[in-house]
């Protein structure tokens, strides 16, 4: 046997014992200090590795093999201990970071758009599908254009339905300033504007002297009016039921016209929608007629009195039209559920949180324009 | 109004139930608001006979009958009214039937053991009346088994309302003749016999005032007596809620409700001199029949005497000359009033009787004197006495209005074909004369129609609105175009971005208590105040967001909201001193109560603070489109505001597009607000209109090379704001530097006193090749000497 024989038969023997104390380090350092009495400069394999130098060449190709077996298997195991170790390690952080996840997260608020401006943008993308563009005029309003322009001269009777509000301001074209009891002068104010052919809604505030259980001296309106030269009161009730219809996205919805009178519109129609009592409350589809239903008035319309339309500039022998008005909170009411009005006007976040709607309820024709609950 | 259908009977000969009835006058325009029908209510109730009366054996107050009720067996019934008897008639409510006083539905039941098959009832429960001691007593000739409602003749009641524009509808007649155009019946228009008269009117009548009272009839009937008229006619006036009074009074009010006609009766004897319709005298009193005096100007119409004024014209009668039971000679006046000065008089003494609304609304010229030979024929058959002559002054205006029509408009305008002959009878059911060529003649009770639009209102009412066809409106073709303004759409966007943000919308009041508004007008402009609110708390226009929002806030606090983001979108309204008026589109936002609650890892509660109203402006601007990048912090968010704690964004030094910050204490406590209360408000209409640019946007070309992030903390005099610095700082090098941001704010342990440290990290972005050293230190150098010119140093 020669020396180099028996350093490998200790090799060998050392292998095994060194293997077991790799495989028994029990963090990285201790396993760093094992490498380094192997794998160092001064480790025992690595003194094994330099023998190899001295060798003669039939030896060395003789040996070779094993020795470099040798370390092969040492660093090996330590290459699997390391992963082993930092595994474990890791495992260990893991576990440490762990939280509590049922502890609440940070709350973001929740912001929601008011009943009253998210059915006005329902009804802005219907009616903008019909063509319909929205117009817009003032609140604090001249008389002329509340009433005079109407059809609605001084002393007539109609004025005292309407419970104004008056401002001490005289008018410029004469009578008091006041707030608007209607969105009809929209009506004049855009013809005088823009003249015809002219369809366009008029949604916004108006103003009663009027309150109790259903009424607010602050309410919201829509108006519709279309100027052209063959509009007739087939085509107002086309709009009407193509409205309502997208509105509460019912095909069943019937409505029923009945003669009526408005100062601004001759003929006048008032327009009752059948409904059906559901659990003590009205849903709006269904002729009114049948057993279980009932009308509900819904809103006043007519063709626009050449009166009118004269006043607003334009020839009433080359242009006639219809006009609507209906009210928003109502609209509102019945299709989303609340029954009390002036909860529309308090504030009360309870209630903003309970019928308000998300920023994301934008209504838009592909999803349909009502928010479901 | 109210009427009964046996009013209405004796003006229309029909066949139609009360329902065909109701129906046909909503689809005329005639509004059936109720329709009381006592057959419908007293179903299931009719007249019994009782055979026999035993004690109940369980019960002293509680008698055991059997009842015949007409048809089948007899019936048990217990019953507990001390005048229930054998032999007697009464009426019996059978099982199913649902009693009119208290709703109760009948059924078959046990009484202490005893089955009952039904009530016998009382006339209160009934609603016939107020007795209700006993059980009804019927005469012994009622007949057994018919219906109650049948037996007292109790006719059905509509209650109408009736539209402003048909006076004539203000009348049973009138009503009458819209319901036989329609085919429901034909129309009772016997004409109306004249009665002559048997001597010369002895009193002179006179109209002094052409323009308010064109026509004056009257005549005398001379030894009348006076007392109940008859009960047809105080069963009519009752179903129009009337109460009867004596029978010359009742027959006023026989004329007015029944053709719409209101007339007077005075008692000759309290009349001294001619009879005279004039204009009141300054000053000049009346007791008017309701018992109220009222003093009149010289604008109301009066009729007088030489001993001063009997009657309101047109409006109501005075006490004074009013008949009684005792009077024997009556004048009988009938007058045209002018409709507006009968109005306004109305108006100005706050009286609503059914003769102003009558006459407000225009009565028929052409029926004076039709109207007062009813009346005398009326009189004379209840009241005796014998009629003198008629005496008339003045004519009524009995111009007529003739319209060119063309049959061809009821299709242009209302939509339906009706052809020419259905168009001319519904015409002449109605009362216009229709000539051949198609010249129509409104008849003089029809004030109302003026122009052909009118008369495809009537057609197209009476031929059934209901056949009226849905015809789509065109299509404009091409495809869809935006149809929303862009302050529309601004508005849009930003109410969704501020609910996104967490902020909920409300909608407040326009108009505020006159504290409320008190000091939030716009600079130079006053609020607009209301001559009549309904009351104090609404009176003064809103000229900012604020106040609404912080009443608003109030009341949720007060039920105990911990945390309030509200937000409101509208307009705010401001009166110029030259009386012009400007509604602007503003945002308002309060913040309120706990920005957090006390949390597990964020500790304490944490309120809102002004960065919070500044984030809020900053953010919901930058969404409404304006250039927020461009935009300074300066002072002047005005005295609502903490002097210390708000600031205006301004675009340049006079474009003020946003106040936000801290609430002045002396606000909050004037709102009776708890804690601190941040707000901000946005003045969406100063924002510039964006300069519409397709859709593309510029080409992305990203820089080619890493930009380099460079520190610099400066020592700066503790009255120089970090935006100054940063501005400058951002000025220092236009090319280079991209963007400049503040991360540290210190003062204290090692900075001076008076002193504070701002450390801000400036972006630069090498153009065209890598920064040398030089080029860094030269960058360097710009930014230290930007800071040394605001006062700062650069910190060792």
């Amino acid at each position: 046997m020669t020396d180099t024989d028996n350093l490998a038969a200790a090799a060998d023997a050392s292998i095994a014992a060194a293997i077991a104390q790799i495989e028994a380090a029990a963090d990285l350092s201790a396993l760093e200090a094992i490498r380094v009495a192997l794998l160092g400069k001064q480790g025992s394999i690595s003194a094994l590795m330099k023998t190899l130098g001295a060798m003669a060449p039939e030896e060395r190709q003789a040996r070779a093999p094993a020795i470099q077996a040798l370390r092969q298997q040492a660093s090996d195991a330590i290459a699997a201990r390391k992963t082993a170790l930092e595994g474990a390690a890791l495992e260990a952080q893991l576990a440490a970071e762990a939280l509590d996840l049922t502890l609440p997260a940070p709350e973001a608020p929740r912001g929601t758009v008011h009943p009253v401006s998210q059915v006005m943008d329902e009804l802005a993308e219907i009616f903008a599908d019909l063509g319909f563009a929205v117009a817009t005029g003032p609140e604090i309003e001249d008389d002329w254009y509340n009433f005079t322009a109407l059809n609605m001269p001084e002393s007539h009777p109609a004025r005292a339905m309407h419970d104004t509000f008056y401002f001490p301001d005289t008018a410029p074209k004469g009578g008091r300033m006041l707030l608007r009891t209607h969105t009809s002068p929209v009506q004049v104010r855009t013809m005088l504007a823009e003249g015809a052919p002219l369809r366009i809604i008029a949604p916004g505030r108006v103003y009663r002297s009027d309150s109790d259980a259903t009424h607010t001296p602050m309410f919201h309106q829509v108006e519709g009016l279309v100027i052209d030269r063959d509009i007739h009161l087939g085509h107002l009730k086309w709009t009407l039921e193509t409205f309502l219809k997208a509105f509460f996205e019912r095909d069943d919805i019937v409505l029923r016209l009945r003669p009526s009178y408005f100062p601004f519109t001759e003929p006048s129609v008032e327009v009752d929608v059948g409904f059906a009592l559901v659990d003590g409350r009205r849903v709006l589809g269904g002729s009114g007629d049948a057993a279980g239903h009932g009308w509900m008035e819904l809103l006043g319309s007519g063709m626009v009195n050449r009166r009118v339309i004269e006043a607003s500039g334009l020839d009433p022998d080359e242009w006639q039209g219809f006009a609507f008005g209906v009210g928003v909170d109502r609209l509102a009411m019945l299709k989303y559920g609340m029954d009390d009005l002036r909860a529309f006007f308090d504030g009360d976040v309870r209630w903003l949180g309970h019928y308000g709607f998300s920023a994301f309820d934008q209504p838009t024709l592909s999803a349909g324009v009502g928010a479901r609950a | 109004m109210k009427f009964s259908a046996e009013w209405l009977a004796r003006h229309l000969d029909t066949d139609a139930s009360a329902a065909e009835i109701a129906a046909k006058l909503n689809a005329l325009g005639i509004e059936v608001e109720e329709l009381d029908d006592p057959a419908v209510a007293l179903e299931g109730f009719r007249v019994a006979e009782v055979l026999t009366a035993a004690p109940h054996p369980q019960a002293d107050r509680l008698q055991v009958l059997t009842v015949n009720t007409g048809e089948g067996e007899p019936l048990q019934v217990v019953c507990g009214a001390a005048n229930a008897r054998a032999g007697m008639k009464g009426v019996l409510g059978v099982a199913g039937a649902t009693v009119p006083a208290n709703g109760m539905v009948l059924r078959k039941s046990a009484i202490r053991g005893v089955e009952s098959n039904g009530m016998m009832c009382s006339v209160r429960e009934l609603q016939l009346g107020d007795e209700h001691e006993g059980i009804i007593e019927l005469p012994d000739d009622a007949p057994v088994g018919m219906a109650v409602a049948e037996f007292f003749r109790s006719s059905p009641v509509f209650d109408v309302s009736i539209t402003p524009n048909r006076p004539d509808c203000m009348g049973v007649h009138g009503i009458a003749r819209d319901l036989a155009a329609a085919g429901l019946g034909t129309l009772k228009d016997a004409p109306i016999p004249a009665v002559p008269g048997a001597f010369p009117c002895p009193v002179t009548i006179r109209t002094d005032d052409p323009a308010g009272c064109p026509a004056f009839f009257a005549r005398v009937i001379r030894g009348v007596t006076n007392g109940p008229s008859p009960r047809w006619l105080q069963q009519a006036l009752i179903s129009a809620g009337q109460r009867p009074i004596s029978a010359l009074v009742d027959v006023t009010n026989y004329l007015s409700l029944g053709h719409g006609r209101p007339a007077h009766v005075y008692d000759l004897a309290k009349l001294t001199g001619p009879v005279v319709a004039r204009r009141a005298t300054a000053g000049e009193e009346v007791l008017a029949l309701n018992g109220k005096s009222y003093t009149l100007d010289r604008s109301m119409l009066v009729i007088a005497d030489d001993a001063g004024v009997h009657d309101i014209a047109g409006i109501m009668g005075g006490e004074e000359s009013s008949v009684t039971d005792g009077t024997t000679d009556v004048l009988l006046e009938i007058a045209y009033f002018d409709p507006e000065s009968i109005g306004a008089t109305g108006r100005k003494l706050g009286i609503a009787s059914d003769a102003r609304t009558r006459f407000e609304r225009g009565v028929d010229p052409a029926f004076l004197g039709d109207g007062l030979e009813l009346l005398t024929g009326m009189i004379l058959e209840f009241c005796g006495g014998e009629a003198s002559d008629v005496v008339r002054a003045g004519t009524p205006p009995l111009d007529t209005v003739v319209t060119a029509f063309d049959p061809q408009l009821t299709q242009r305008l209302g939509g339906v074909a009706v052809p020419e002959d259905e168009q001319r009878a519904i015409l002449e059911r109605l009362g216009f004369t229709v000539a051949s060529d198609w010249t129509v003649t409104t008849p003089t009770w029809r004030p109302d129609i003026i122009g052909p639009a009118d008369l495809v209102e009537e057609v197209v009412r009476v031929h059934g609105i209901d056949r009226i066809e849905s015809v789509a409106l065109p299509r404009a073709g091409g495809v869809a175009r935006p149809t929303a303004t862009p302050a529309q759409l601004t508005e849009r966007r930003v109410r969704r971005a501020a609910a996104a943000r967490g902020l909920m919308e409300a909608v407040t009041w326009s108009f505020l208590p006159a504290s409320a508004a008190e000091g939030f007008a716009t600079e130079g402009e006053t609020p607009w105040v209301l001559d009549n609110p309904i009351s104090e708390d609404l009176k003064v226009m809103r000229p900012s967001l604020l106040p609404g929002l912080l009443l608003a806030a109030g009341r949720n606090l007060a039920r105990g909201a911990p945390a309030l983001r509200l937000f409101e979108i509208g307009r705010r309204y401001g009166r110029s001193p030259d009386g012009s008026s400007a509604e602007r589109l503003t945002l308002g936002v309060v913040l309120a109560g706990d920005r957090q609650p006390r949390g597990w890892a964020s500790g304490k509660a944490q309120g809102f603070d002004a960065y919070d109203a500044k984030a809020e402006a900053l953010a919901l601007l930058a969404e409404a489109g304006a250039p927020v990048d461009k935009l300074q912090v300066m002072g002047d968010a005005g005295p609502q505001f903490h002097p210390g704690q708000s600031g205006t964004l301004r675009l340049g030094p006079n474009v003020v597009l946003a106040r936000f910050g801290a609430l002045h204490p002396a606000v909050l406590k004037a709102f009776d607000l708890a804690g601190p209360v941040m707000a901000a408000e946005l003045f969406l209409d100063a924002i510039p209109a964006r300069k519409s640019s397709g859709f593309a946007k510029p080409a992305y070309s990203p820089p080619a090379l890493q930009p380099v992030l460079r520190d610099f903390a400066f020592l700066v005099p503790a009255a120089v704001r970090a935006g100054d610095l940063v501005r400058a700082v951002k000025g220092a090098d236009k090319v280079n530097i991209v963007d400049v941001r503040l991360f540290d704010q210190f003062s204290g342990a090692g900075v001076p006193e008076g002193q504070k440290s701002l450390a801000v990290e400036v972006l630069l972005q090498p153009q065209g090749e890598s920064y040398t050293e030089a080029v860094l230190t030269g960058i360097s150098d710009k930014v230290v000497a930007a800071g040394v010119k605001l006062g700062a140093s650069l910190r060792g």
